[in-house]
C-alpha cells in the first residue's frame, strides 16, 4: 500500500523570473534533508525547475504540487495559459517558441519538456490550446526501481 | 582540481565562497543556457556561463554543482551573491571568454564529464 509522506503545493505566477525556481530549490532542500540519494534528489529537482520555468516563460499561473510517497516521488504541474498546440513538436529538443528576453534568463532553448521527460520514469503532458497544460511526472525511489 | 587552483589558472576574483576554495572540481559543464546545465548534470562540476541572473545560482543548487565561474568579466546582483552564499555555492569571475576559459581548463584535465 502506497503511504503518502509529504506533500507541498506552490503558486507559480506568469513571467515571475526573480522567483523562478525557488520552490524547486525549497523541495530538494527537504528531499535532502530526508535522505532520500541525491540521485533522485537531482532528477526531481531537474524536472521541477524546468516546469517552473515553463510555467514562468508561457503561463498565466499555475500550481505545482509534489508528493513523497514510501516508494515515488510525483511532481504534477497544471497551469492556466495558452496550452501546446502540437505536443510531438514541443517534445522536439531544440524547439522552442521563446523570446529572447526569456533566453536572457538562461531558458527556452526547447530543452524543457525534453530534460523533464528524460528524468521521468512516467511521463504525460495534457494540453488545451486556450486552456492550459498539464504534467504530470512520476520519479521512483531508487531502493523500488 | 581544487577550485582555488581554478582561481590561479584563469587569474579568478573571488564573488564569494574565499573559504571553500579546496572543494575539488572533477568536471566542468559551460552554457548560457541552463538547460543544457540541466541536461546532463555531473555532481561536482564546475560551471561556466556568462549568465549572470539568480537562475545560475539556483541551477548549481538545485543540480549540486559546487561552483559557478562568470566569464567575460561579468558579475551578478549583490542579491544572486547573497543567495550563492546562504547556499555555499562558491563564485568566481574571470576576465577571459568562454573559449578560452575552458581551453585552460581542459588543458590541466578537466573533462566534460561526459
Amino acid at each position: 500500500m502506497t503511504e503518502e509522506l509529504l506533500r507541498r503545493t506552490f503558486e507559480i505566477r506568469g513571467q515571475d523570473f526573480e522567483n523562478a525556481g525557488e520552490r524547486s530549490a525549497e523541495v530538494t532542500a527537504i528531499l535532502k534533508d530526508l535522505d532520500v540519494d541525491p540521485n533522485t534528489v537531482l532528477r526531481v529537482g531537474v524536472v521541477a525547475f524546468e516546469a517552473e520555468m515553463n510555467v514562468v516563460m508561457y503561463a498565466h499561473r499555475a500550481t505545482l504540487t509534489f508528493v513523497l510517497t514510501d516508494h515515488e516521488i510525483v511532481v504534477e504541474v497544471d497551469d492556466e495559459g495558452p496550452g501546446i498546440p502540437d505536443i510531438d513538436l514541443a517534445m522536439q529538443p531544440g524547439y522552442s517558441t521563446a523570446t529572447d528576453k526569456m533566453r536572457e534568463m538562461g531558458f527556452g532553448y526547447g530543452l524543457g519538456l525534453p530534460n523533464i521527460k528524460k528524468n521521468s520514469d512516467v511521463f504525460s503532458l495534457q494540453s488545451e490550446v486556450g486552456k492550459g497544460t498539464n504534467v504530470h511526472s512520476v520519479i521512483r525511489l531508487m531502493s523500488y526501481v | 582540481m581544487r577550485l582555488e587552483m581554478v582561481r590561479d589558472l584563469l587569474r579568478c576574483e573571488v564573488l564569494t565562497g574565499a573559504d571553500a576554495l579546496d572543494t575539488e572540481i572533477e568536471t566542468a559543464v559551460a552554457s548560457d543556457s541552463m538547460s543544457v546545465v540541466l541536461a546532463s548534470p555531473q555532481p561536482r562540476a564546475l560551471m561556466i556561463t556568462a549568465l549572470t541572473n539568480i537562475q545560475s545560482v539556483r541551477t548549481a543548487q538545485v543540480a549540486f554543482l559546487p561552483a559557478i565561474m562568470y566569464v567575460r568579466g561579468s558579475r551578478p546582483t549583490e542579491a544572486t551573491i547573497k543567495l550563492a552564499r546562504d547556499n555555499k555555492t562558491v563564485l568566481l569571475s574571470t576576465q577571459l571568454g568562454m573559449f578560452e576559459s575552458c581551453g585552460i581548463l581542459y588543458s590541466h584535465g578537466i573533462g566534460g564529464g561526459n
